[in-house]
C-alpha cells in the first residue's frame, strides 16, 4: 500500500454506468488508477499500473473477474482484489475467493462502506459480507458421516475453531468488526485476524462443499 | 398465442403494487403439457378434441397436414405421421389424398384453401390437363405389361403430381418458397460443386436400372417361386426410390432439424423479451413517474432486483413460492425479506445457514420473525434490518437485528411492549424463547429460538 497517501484502485467492470457510479462513491477517499471494461484489457493496465486494490467485477464476458485475478495473481502477488457482484449465490462468491480475492460484496453495498471495504482490503484484511459469512459457516458446517470425501479432514485447514465461528455468526448477524470486538471483548485486530484465517481456509480447504461451490459457478 | 393463465399469489408484488400489471404470468407454461416431451416442441399447440380442421403452420414437415389432423383428433402426431407414411407405401392412394388435403384444407389462420384460388388458375389447370396424355401413356404400358401395380401406382402419383403443379402455383409464399428449396435440394440444383451435380446423374441413372430390374423382375413370368417376385421386385424399387432420394431425405431431415432451432432460440427471446418489458420495464416506467419520492423509487428499484436476481441466478420465477408455499426455513426466511421489503420500503437482509423443512415449532419462529422484522422497520427508523437464522443441531435460533434508535426496555411505551409480549407469547407456547437487547440510539436485536426435539431431521 501507498504508505503516502490513499489507496490506489484500479476499476474492472463491464458496464460504463456501473464504474462512473463507483467512481463518484469512492470520492476522494482513494485514488483510483484506471479502469477497464473487459478481462484482456484488465489483465494488461493492472499489471502496468500495479494498484493497491482491484475492484473486480465477478461476472464479465471472457471468463469473468476469475479469469483476471488468474492471471494477475501469479505475476504480482501483491495486487489485492475487491470482487463487486450483483449476485451473491455461492458458486460465484465462493469460486473468486478461492481464486484470490480478499473480500467481497454486492453491488447494492452503501458509498461509505464500499470505502470501508476498499480500505480494509487494502490494508491487507479480508472483507466479509453477511452473506458470505453465512455461506463459509455453512460449508464448514459438521457433516453428517458420509457427505465429506473420503480421507481425513485436515484439522487445520478445514475446520473453524469455535472463536472464528462466533466472529462469522456475528457478522452475519450484521454487526461490524468494532460491535463484534466489543461484544466478544477482543481488539477489533483480533477479529481482524479471525477473519484473515477464516478466508485463508475458505481459500485452501478441501472441503467438499467449497470445492463444489467453486466448480458449480455460472456465468452470466 | 396468448395463453391467460389464472392469476397467482405474486411473492412480492401483490400486497403492494396491485396497479401493475401481472408481469411474470406469460410465461413458462407456453410450452404446454407436453413440452417436456423428447423430440416433442412441435407438439406445443396441441389442442385436444375439436377445432377447425386446417394444416398446422407450426407442426409441419410438408403441408402440416399430420399436424393439423392431430390437432383435429387429439392424437400423437408422430402416430398420424406413421399412419401416413404406411397408408403412402402401401398404395400410391396416400400420397395423393396427401396432396388432396394440401389442395383443399386451408392453412392454419388462414381462410382461403389453394383450392380456391387454383380454379382461376387457367394456366395451371392446362398443365395439368397435359398430363393426362401421360396418364394414358402409363395405363398403355402398364396393360401391356400387365403389370397392375403400374396402374395402382401410377395413377395416384400422376394425381399428386398434378396436385403438386396446382399446389405450387396458388400457394402461399413461405409454402412456396418452401416448394423450391426442397425441389432445388432433390434434384441438387442448388449444390456448387460439379461433382455432386455428377453424383446425382449416377444415382438417377442406377436408381433407375435397379427399379427397371425390380419392375422386370415382378413382370417376369419366368420366375417360378411366387413369392420371390414381389419380394425381390419390391426390394430392388426401395433399394432406388432409397438411392435417388436418400440424400435429398437427409438434407430434408437436417433442415428441419435446423429449423426448428431457429424456431425454439426466435421464440426464448421473445420470451426474454416479454419478461424483461413486463417487470425491468414496467419499473423504469413507475421509477420515472415516481422519481419525486426517494423511498418508494428504493423500494421499487428493491422489488425489481429481487426479482431480477431470482430469475436470473436462482432460475426460479418469482411467485413460486406463494404464502403458503414456504415449505422451508430458508424460504419462509426469503418471504418475510421479500414482503417487509414491499410494505414498508426498508431494506432487509437475511442470511440463514443451515434449512429445515417447517414444522409447528418452526412456523412459530418465522411468525415472530416477522413480527421482529416488522416492528424493526416500522419503529427502528433505521434503513435496513438484517436477519440471520441458524439451523444446528440443538436448536433453531433466528437474529432480527437493526441500527435504528433503539429503546429502553424498562421503560417501553405500551405498544411496543405489547407486541415484544405476544412475540413472547407466542415463542413460549412452542417451548421457545425471546431475547431483546436494545440499547437507546444504538439500536435493537430480537434473539429467537427454539429447541429441536430430538429424533428430528
Amino acid at each position: 500500500m501507498n504508505p503516502t497517501g490513499p489507496p490506489r484502485v484500479f476499476l474492472v467492470d463491464d458496464h460504463h454506468l456501473f464504474r462512473a457510479g463507483v467512481k463518484s462513491e469512492l470520492g476522494d477517499s482513494v485514488q483510483v488508477v484506471g479502469e477497464a471494461d473487459e478481462v484482456p484489457a484488465a489483465i494488461e493496465l493492472i499489471a502496468e499500473r500495479l494498484p493497491d486494490v482491484v475492484l473486480l467485477d465477478v461476472h464479465m464476458p471472457g471468463g469473468g473477474g476469475k479469469a483476471v485475478i488468474d492471471a494477475v495473481k501469479a505475476s504480482h502477488p501483491t495486487v489485492r482484489f475487491l470482487a463487486l457482484s450483483v449476485s451473491d449465490a455461492p458458486e460465484d462468491v465462493i469460486a473468486v475467493i478461492r481464486a484470490g480475492a480478499r473480500g467481497y460484496v454486492t453491488k447494492t453495498i452503501s458509498g461509505p462502506e464500499l470505502v470501508d471495504a476498499v480500505l480494509r482490503v487494502a490494508g491487507g484484511d479480508a472483507v466479509f459480507s453477511p452473506r458470505l459469512a453465512g455461506f463459509v459457516l455453512d460449508a464448514f458446517a459438521s457433516m453428517p458421516p458420509g457427505s465429506e470425501p473420503p480421507g481425513p479432514l485436515d484439522p487445520e485447514l478445514d475446520h473453524l475453531t469455535p472463536r472464528e465461528r462466533e466472529v462469522l455468526r456475528l457478522i452475519a448477524r450484521g454487526y461490524t468488526y468494532k460491535e463484534i470486538a466489543r461484544e466478544l471483548t477482543i481488539s477489533v485486530k483480533t477479529v481482524e485476524s479471525h477473519v484473515s484465517a477464516v478466508l485463508r481456509k475458505l481459500q485452501l480447504s478441501t472441503r467438499h462443499q467449497l470445492t463444489r461451490w467453486a466448480t458449480e459457478r455460472r456465468l452470466i | 398465442m396468448v395463453m391467460v393463465l389464472p392469476k397467482r399469489d405474486h411473492r412480492c408484488i401483490s400486497d403492494q403494487l396491485e396497479s401493475r400489471p401481472p408481469r411474470w404470468e406469460a410465461q413458462r407454461p407456453r410450452r404446454g403439457p407436453h413440452g417436456d416431451h423428447p423430440g416433442g416442441y412441435g407438439r406445443v399447440r396441441r389442442h385436444s378434441g375439436r377445432g377447425p380442421f386446417w394444416r398446422s403452420r407450426e407442426d409441419r414437415i410438408i403441408a402440416g397436414i399430420a399436424g393439423g389432423l392431430a390437432a383435429r383428433l387429439g392424437r400423437d402426431v408422430t402416430v398420424i405421421r406413421i399412419v401416413l407414411v404406411l397408408s403412402a407405401l402401401v398404395s400410391g392412394l396416400g400420397v395423393a389424398c396427401y396432396v388432396l388435403a394440401w389442395f383443399v384444407l386451408p392453412a392454419e389462420g388462414s381462410s382461403e384453401t389453394i383450392a380456391a384460388r387454383a380454379i382461376s388458375d387457367r394456366q395451371g389447370i392446362t398443365l395439368v390437363l397435359a398430363l393426362v396424355p401421360v396418364l394414358v401413356l402409363v395405363l398403355l404400358v402398364a396393360s401391356v405389361l400387365h403389370a397392375g401395380f403400374l396402374t395402382s401406382w401410377g395413377v395416384p402419383l400422376l394425381i399428386s403430381a398434378a396436385g403438386l403443379i396446382l399446389v405450387y402455383r396458388n400457394a402461399e409464399d413461405d409454402e412456396r418458397a418452401w416448394l423450391i428449396d426442397s425441389t432445388k435440394a432433390l434434384l441438387q440444383l442448388d449444390a456448387e460443386p460439379q461433382a455432386s451435380r455428377r453424383s446425382f446423374v449416377v444415382r438417377l441413372v442406377a436408381g433407375l436400372l435397379l427399379f427397371a430390374l425390380g419392375v422386370s423382375v415382378i413382370a417376369d413370368g419366368a420366375l417360378n417361386r411366387s413369392w420371390l417376385r414381389p419380394l425381390g421386385g419390391t426390394f430392388l424399387m426401395i433399394a432406388a426410390t432409397v438411392v435417388v432420394l436418400g440424400p435429398w431425405w437427409l438434407r430434408l431431415a437436417r433442415d428441419l432439424v435446423r429449423e426448428r432451432q431457429a424456431r425454439i432460440r426466435a421464440e426464448e427471446r421473445a420470451d426474454m423479451a416479454a419478461r424483461v418489458h413486463d417487470s425491468v420495464l414496467q419499473t423504469l416506467a413507475m421509477i420515472q413517474r415516481s422519481a419525486d419520492q426517494p423511498l418508494e423509487v428504493a423500494k421499487l428499484a428493491r422489488t425489481q432486483e429481487r426479482e431480477l436476481r431470482s430469475w436470473l441466478f436462482e432460475g426460479r420465477t418469482p411467485g413460486s413460492f406463494g404464502a403458503e408455499g414456504a415449505s422451508t426455513l430458508s424460504a419462509g426466511v426469503e418471504q418475510i425479506e421479500c414482503e417487509v421489503e414491499a410494505a414498508h420500503g426498508i431494506a432487509v437482509h437475511a442470511v440463514t445457514v443451515g434449512d429445515s423443512p417447517l414444522d409447528d415449532e418452526l412456523r412459530a419462529l418465522l411468525a415472530a420473525g416477522r413480527e421482529a422484522t416488522v416492528n424493526a422497520a416500522k419503529w427502528s427508523g433505521a434503513t435496513t434490518v438484517s436477519i440471520y437464522l441458524e439451523v444446528e443441531p440443538k436448536g433453531v435460533s433466528m437474529f432480527v437485528r437493526d441500527r435504528g434508535s433503539g429503546f429502553d426496555s424498562d421503560a417501553v411505551a405500551g405498544d411496543r411492549k405489547g407486541i415484544a409480549e405476544s412475540m413472547r407469547a407466542r415463542m413460549q407456547r412452542h417451548g421457545g424463547t425471546v431475547v431483546i437487547r436494545s440499547v437507546p440510539g444504538e439500536g435493537t436485536e430480537v434473539e429467537l429460538s427454539v429447541p429441536r426435539r430430538p429424533g428430528r431431521a
